[in-house]
């Protein structure tokens, strides 16, 4: 483990502007210096937010130094995948070692283990491989646009990402080590930590039958190659559907538990009142009498090829990216009069449940309009159009509009 | 395993801050002092004005989810001195 030495290459300048337009079309709104920043932001928000390059990271928007959460600029959502130099960063405590490789070991046992196994990098990637391409959302994306204002990181739009993930399954890194049938929980841990002696480190579990779908990976590749040091290098946990807290990085510790995981990060954050989502899945080894644990993402879509007050040509799309926790949209409409009416968009390439899917609309009538989104997924779930309030900020999916000059 | 994580990371902590960080340089008033001492030993103070303008009110269960929840190490003078700060510079 060494420190990492970090480079800025810009303070939210044109430098960082120019970068971010490599390859992308250049906006009609885009300013020349700072990031595009959502104006339902708070105000402290919009003036300490600034374009940040994180080490073999693109500029992304810096929210906070330390520990590091910067988000992806929209315009990357265009495409399905979102290039690993420019995927989102969200740590919660500032000890964040460069893990070595070499050294690196995992551990998987537990009181809820019949045995305990050890393995190198080289013996995980040994094991028969997997691949799916999976959504990563913050739960607290979109945390900045609630209304009250909730403490915590203002994220706007981009505290999420999707990518082709490879690794093994961690069910079978568990049946190497035998889960009892008495097991309730699987605990991960990761390398980096807190600071502070009597901060609680981080660690997450999940429910036995979360942990052992086949799709639940270990993952050491995202989207071909090794994971950037910034989203968990060597191997970090992937659970397709769900949100963020669960993708452990730099994972070194798997644990079978007898007893529910009670530490903080468990017990008190990332909870969301019972009964306010229309959630399917249920993590009810952790449930109390008024919460229960964040699991899946609602159903959600970003309007990503232009931004309010873009001119758009007659006749040319306009687009973006929706998806769901796992059970794969089936629509997107969009509508130009504030929802009355809805129009079918339509789809891109279905990349799997978990992914990004594309789609795209092409505005036909002239003039000044507003275009609204949104996603309908295939058990029927859609966006909500009011805020649904809940004390951490968590699963914003209101339905998301720009307004657009047709010209 | 943690405790050595821990000694490690005051060490590495003082080249991160000094060398590769940005500073981030909150209104100067009474109490910002105590705010650099306390609050930057964990996370950098872009934090509290990215959380601004925050009800006053509610300044002060944040401080106190600090020590409480997170275990900052902060006693209760230079936590008044603190909560005092926010309110009166990052409230509303």
């Amino acid at each position: 483990m060494r420190a990492l030495t970090r480079r800025h290459f810009v303070g939210g300048s044109i430098a960082a502007g120019a970068t971010m337009a490599g390859g992308l079309p250049v906006l009609p709104s885009a300013r020349a210096a700072g990031p595009e920043l959502a104006p339902e932001l708070p105000e402290g928000t919009r003036a300490s937010a600034v374009l940040d390059s994180l080490p073999g990271k693109k500029p992304l928007i810096k929210l906070t130094y330390r520990p590091p959460n910067y988000e992806t600029p929209i315009e990357y959502f265009r495409e399905a995948i979102t290039p690993n130099d420019a995927f989102f960063v969200r740590y919660h405590l500032a000890f964040i070692p460069e893990v070595d490789a070499k050294s690196w070991r995992l551990s998987v046992g537990g009181d809820g283990a019949n045995g305990q196994a050890q393995l190198t990098l080289d013996e995980l990637k040994a094991l028969p491989p997997v691949e799916v391409v999976a959504v990563n959302q913050c739960s607290g994306n979109r945390r900045g646009l609630f209304q009250p204002h909730v403490p915590g990181v203002q994220w706007a739009y981009g505290a999420m990402g999707c990518a082709r993930w490879k690794g093994v399954r961690l069910k079978d890194l568990l049946d190497q080590v035998g889960v009892k049938k008495e097991a309730v929980e699987i605990a991960f841990e990761g390398a980096d930590g807190p600071v502070a002696d009597k901060t609680p480190d981080f660690v997450k579990s999940l429910p036995v039958w979360k942990a052992v779908e086949d799709t639940t990976l270990v993952a050491y590749e995202m989207n071909g190659q090794p994971l950037p040091h910034f989203n968990g290098f060597p191997v970090r946990l992937v659970v397709p559907g769900w949100t963020g807290t669960y993708w452990m990085k730099h994972l070194t510790t798997i644990r079978a538990l007898l007893r529910p995981e009670a530490n903080f990060w468990m017990s008190s954050a990332y909870r969301i009142p019972l009964g306010r989502f229309p959630l399917v899945t249920r993590f009810t080894s952790q449930d109390t009498a008024a919460n229960t644990p964040i699991t899946e993402m609602v159903v959600n879509s970003l309007v990503t090829s232009h931004r309010d007050g873009a001119e758009v040509q007659a006749g040319s799309p306009v687009g973006g990216v929706a998806w769901d926790g796992g059970y794969g949209i089936r629509a997107v409409e969009v509508s130009r009069d504030g929802g009355m009416s809805w129009s079918a968009a339509t789809l891109g390439p279905d990349l799997g449940r978990y992914a990004f899917r594309t789609w795209s609309f092409r505005l036909k009538d002239k003039g000044r309009q507003t275009v609204m989104a949104r996603a309908i997924n295939t058990i029927g779930a859609t966006q909500t159009a009011a805020l649904i309030a809940n004390p951490a900020g968590y699963h914003h999916n209101v339905m998301h509009s720009v307004w657009l000059s047709v010209i | 395993m943690r405790t050595v994580l821990v000694a490690l990371a005051a060490a590495m902590l003082a080249v991160s801050t000094a060398a590769d960080e940005k500073p981030v340089q909150l209104k100067r008033a009474p109490g910002l002092d105590k705010v650099e001492t306390n609050c930057a030993a964990c996370h950098s103070l872009d934090y509290i004005e990215m959380n601004s303008p925050f009800p006053t009110a509610l300044w002060d269960a944040e401080v106190t989810k600090m020590i409480k929840a997170y275990g900052a190490p902060i006693d209760d003078v230079d936590a008044k001195s603190i909560a005092d700060y926010l309110k009166k510079n990052y409230g509303n």
